[in-house]
Parts: structure tokens; C-alpha cells; sequence
């Protein structure tokens, strides 16, 4: 029946695929499933990349700045509390505003970040029922959408460097495994919020909360020196120690070893408790959403 | 691509169970428990569960076309899931080999802010095609769905009968060796449905496998050479289409072979 249309030309051919799906699948099983997630979802960043770049083209559709909006509002807000805190806390400006610019701007990429893993499945419910797609893909158009967010508002820490003529120099280098360490947090902090959030829908507002005393109890429009030896017990903050790790490279401050270690540990539970949910929830997802 | 060995489906005692997480709400328990009569319990953790899908078996391999027939909620959109591997079974075992088309989402992610162009490539992005078809997408459906100059207009602008084009159009650009169809594929403007029959039967042609989810006895006359009839997530009957048909519709067949586009007026009456 199928001969003569089998390489018609004009019509693309779906890609070839063998799927088997047991329900009653070994720990290595569920393993190697979620393993092939990660793998095929990292095969299509293409898909990635497009979606979370039309994500922020479409938020900005028609309006003149585009994404500009991004950096300028933020440019606002950084100048706006700068004024404001370093009289409230006595701080030379000149020393106090690149440090709240900075902070502010990774600060604003986390929190973000954040609160869009809480719906990075059940937003993309219309796709997830009716395609069979890589769940990793969802995590990595959500991660690719602030990571140009923050590209957009790095001009803000650039320009208020530039007015300060603060340069970390080649210092800032040192940021580098930071940055890296940050990537791989962000696309479990995806999977990992968005499973929870996709079946328990009361953790999204909790998450919410937690984001908004973690910006007030981390140092960002504080200095971690202003609550003297009670800075001691900073790296016990998760935020406070991931935060450190790009933040002090870029301010050319020295990192304390501590720092890195506890940024490191809170890494590597972050990594392993998302795998132990992933596993579970990767198959249940689909009903979830 | 499409050429890596036979097409085949094999479904051993296959069920699927949907809890239902988000159904405190009393207004939305009701009209769960009247379209799932019936199939409502409880699992382990007491937690109300609707039995979706429960112990199916059959196989089908090239050349074999399915038609599923049965009342609303019977199962078949959720087995349609299943075999694409958008739901994973909670019991048993689902195997599928051969390249899928699952027609299920008429608007499968189509953004209205985007231009009928970029839809197309976001949809090959989508199907995971080689670069090098990505054009041949465009061309074909540029074809097909004789939009002109719109395709290079947001899809908000469009009519609505443009975007059902768009949408067809796109849906059916991709040749599967499985071709997986829910019934809305068969709802249409008459005018369209011509020439989206014509293009939709070069497909089920085209494939190796055809499974169809339907309610319209004529078009599974015609396409199809097996039918289940599945009731409550059960199969009640599988067999040749004439026998399942006639023992599905309670009365005998009026002959066989009626036109497919002539029959969808006609498809509400056969849905009882």
C-alpha cells in the first residue's frame, strides 16, 4: 500500500523511534529513562534556544526598548535603593553602589529563575500532552530564558563599573567555575521545582515566601562585614555561598575556601536530591501537569 | 529516516490510572464521576483515581489499520496517549517501533504571536527534523495551505479558517510509519475538508500503521481493517470492522464503502 509515497519528495519523514515502556521498571530502568531525558533534551537546545528567546521577544512584543525594558527597569531599581541604603547605612557610594548593582542583578537572576521553575512543566502543559518531548527540554527553555534576562541586565553592573572604574580585571575569571556551578543548579532547580510544583500546587506560593526572607536574611543591599561575627555563620545560607561564588571573583575580593566548599555540598544535594525526584516523578509527570 | 525496519505496536496488559490530585473542587468531582462512570476508586493511598485504561492486549504491525470506537470517556484519546509515549503505563507494557505522528493537538504549539513562517520552523524544531528538511516543511505546507502573503503575518491576524489550515496543514506535513489520529482531524469546513481529505488520505496511505479514534462508522469502514470497541477503559469487542460496527451500533450496516468527506454531516448521529 505504502510503496510509491514512501520517498515522495516535498514531504518531510517523521524521525524513526523505538519506545518500550514497562511499568514495572527496576531502579536501573527508571535510571536509564531519565538519563535518555537529559540526553534527548540536551540533543534539541536548538528548540531550546528558540523557545526561550521567543519567550522574552513575545513578552516584548511592539514595544519600542524591546527587551531593553529588562535593563533599564533594573537600572532604576539599583540606582533608586542605591541612594537610598548607602545613606541609610552610612556607605561610600562609590564603594556601595557597583556592590548593589552587582548583587542586585544576580540576585534578580536567581529569584527569577526560581519562581519560573515552579510552572517550567505546567506551563508547557499543551505541549507535554500532546507530544512526547524530553522533560529536560522544559527545564533548559526555562534556564536559557533568564540566562537572557541576565545578559540583558549585565549592562547595568557594566555601566555602573564603567562610572566607578571598578575592574576586577582578570580577576574576574575566577567567576567562571561559579558561573559553571550556577548552570548546573539552575537546570536542577527546574526539574526539581517543577515536578514538586506540578503535583503539590501549594508549593509554588511557599517557594514565594522562601525567596522573599532569603532576600532579605542573604547579603545583597547589605554587606556580609555590617553583621560582624555573626558573618561566621553566612555559608550555612545556601544563597549566601552560591551567591559568593560569582560575586566575590567579580568585586575582586578573595573567595574563602568555606565558601566554596558550602557552595559545593549545597550543589551537589540540590543535584542529588532533583535526581532522586526526577526519577520518580519523570513518568507521572504527563498526568500531573 | 523512516526506512529502520517495520512498523510495530505490541500492547500486553496495559492499564493507565489517573489520580486525581486536583479534583477537591465538588463542581469538577461531578463531572468527572458523570464522564467516567463507573470507573472511579481508590488506590492504596486513598486516593480517587479514574481507571483510564484497564488491561489491554493487542499487537499490530505494517499494514494494519485500527479504528477505536466507543461512548465519550471511553479511553480512546488516553490510549492515543499512550502509544505515543505521552503517558507511561502504570501497569504492563507498551512497545512501539517506527517513526510516530500523533495527530492529537490540532494547535500543537502554535504561537498566535508568531508569523505562519516561524510556526513552521518551530514545528520542525518540534518534530526533531534534520536541518536539511526544514525547507521542505515550508514549501509543503506553503503549499497546502495557500495562505499567500499571510504566512508572513502574525497568526493572530489570520481567520479561523486559516489557522485550521495552518494547523492541518502542519499536523499532516510530517509522513510517520504510525499515524496516530484523534477524531477532530475529521471535523471541518466542508469546503476545506475536500482538500484536506484528499492530502489526510494520502497520509493513512502513506503509513504503516494506522490507529483512529473515531465516532463516524463510515470513515472507519473505509480506512480501517480492525476495530476495537472499548468501553470503561476495557476492550469489549476486537475484530473485523463489519462484525465490531454492527454489534457496536446495535443494527446492521448500510453496505460498505461511503465516501469519507460525505459522511462527517452525519457524524453526531453515530456517536449514540
Amino acid at each position: 500500500m505504502s510503496i510509491a509515497l514512501q520517498d515522495r519528495p516535498g514531504r518531510a519523514a517523521a524521525p524513526s523511534a523505538l519506545l518500550v515502556f514497562n511499568s514495572d521498571l527496576s531502579w536501573s530502568g527508571q535510571h536509564r529513562l531519565a538519563v535518555a531525558d537529559l540526553v534527548d533534551g540536551a540533543r534539541m537546545w536548538r528548540l531550546a534556544w528558540t523557545l526561550g528567546w521567543l519567550d522574552i521577544r513575545l513578552r516584548y512584543r511592539g514595544s519600542m526598548l524591546g527587551p531593553l525594558w529588562l535593563t533599564l527597569s533594573t537600572a532604576v531599581m539599583v540606582v533608586a535603593l542605591g541612594v537610598l541604603y548607602a545613606a541609610l547605612f552610612r556607605m561610600d557610594l562609590h564603594e556601595y553602589l557597583p556592590f548593589l548593582a552587582l548583587s542586585q542583578v544576580l540576585w534578580g537572576y536567581i529569584s527569577t529563575l526560581t519562581s519560573d521553575a515552579c510552572t517550567c512543566f505546567t506551563q508547557a502543559e499543551g505541549i507535554i500532552r500532546s507530544i512526547r518531548m524530553p522533560f529536560f527540554l522544559h527545564a533548559l527553555r526555562t534556564v536559557i530564558r533568564n540566562i537572557l534576562v541576565l545578559a540583558h541586565n549585565v549592562i547595568v553592573i557594566v555601566v555602573v563599573f564603567a562610572v566607578f572604574s571598578v575592574w576586577p580585571g582578570w580577576h574576574a575569571l575566577y567567576a567562571l567555575p561559579g558561573l559553571a556551578l550556577w548552570l548546573i543548579d539552575s537546570l536542577a532547580i527546574c526539574l526539581l521545582l517543577g515536578a514538586v510544583c506540578a503535583r503539590f500546587r501549594d508549593i509554588n506560593p511557599i517557594v514565594m515566601s522562601v525567596m522573599q526572607i532569603a532576600f532579605f536574611i542573604t547579603p545583597i543591599l547589605w554587606k556580609a562585614d555590617q553583621v560582624g561575627r555573626y558573618g561566621a555563620y553566612l555559608p550555612l545560607n545556601p544563597f549566601y555561598s552560591l551567591l559568593e561564588v560569582v560575586r566575590r571573583p567579580l568585586l575582586y575580593e578573595p573567595l574563602p575556601l568555606k565558601v566554596c566548599a558550602a557552595a559545593l555540598i549545597y550543589s551537589v544535594l540540590l543535584c542529588g536530591l532533583t535526581w532522586a525526584i526526577f526519577l520518580r516523578a519523570r513518568g507521572r509527570l504527563a498526568f500531573w501537569v | 529516516m523512516s526506512g529502520a525496519g517495520e512498523a510495530r505496536v505490541e500492547v500486553a496488559g496495559l492499564s493507565v490510572y489517573f489520580p486525581l490530585y486536583h479534583g477537591s473542587s465538588r463542581s469538577l468531582k461531578k463531572t468527572v464521576f458523570a464522564a467516567a462512570a463507573g470507573r472511579l476508586g481508590e488506590d492504596r493511598q486513598h486516593r480517587v483515581v479514574v481507571q483510564a485504561l484497564r488491561d489491554l492486549t493487542f499487537s499490530l504491525s505494517a499494514g494494519d489499520r485500527l479504528g477505536l470506537v466507543g461512548s465519550n470517556g471511553a479511553g480512546k484519546t488516553t490510549l492515543l496517549r499512550t502509544l505515543a509515549g505521552i503517558y507511561e503505563p502504570v501497569q504492563g507494557r507498551v512497545c512501539v517501533q517506527g517513526s510516530i505522528n500523533a495527530l492529537l493537538d490540532p494547535n500543537l504549539g502554535m504561537n498566535a504571536d508568531l508569523t505562519g513562517r516561524e510556526n513552521i520552523q518551530l514545528r520542525a524544531l518540534y518534530s526533531g527534523l534534520p536541518r536539511a528538511h526544514h525547507r521542505r516543511l515550508e514549501e509543503d505546507v506553503q503549499d497546502f495551505a495557500e495562505l499567500g502573503n499571510f504566512l508572513d503575518l502574525p497568526v493572530r491576524t489570520y481567520s479561523s479558517g486559516m489557522v485550521v489550515r495552518l494547523g492541518f496543514a502542519l499536523a499532516t506535513a510530517i509522513r510517520p510509519q504510525i499515524l496516530l489520529m484523534d477524531e477532530w482531524f475529521l471535523a471541518g469546513d466542508s469546503v476545506f475538508m475536500e482538500k484536506a481529505k484528499h492530502r489526510l488520505e494520502e497520509m493513512v496511505r502513506g503509513a504503516e500503521i494506522l490507529v483512529l479514534s473515531t465516532h463516524n462508522e463510515a470513515v472507519v469502514q473505509t480506512w480501517c481493517t480492525r476495530v476495537l470497541w472499548m468501553d470503561q477503559g476495557r476492550i469489549l469487542r476486537d475484530g473485523p470492522p463489519v462484525d465490531v460496527l454492527e454489534a457496536y451500533l446495535g443494527r446492521p450496516l448500510p453496505g460498505t464503502g461511503v465516501p469519507v468527506g460525505g459522511a462527517n454531516a452525519a457524524e453526531s448521529d453515530a456517536a449514540g
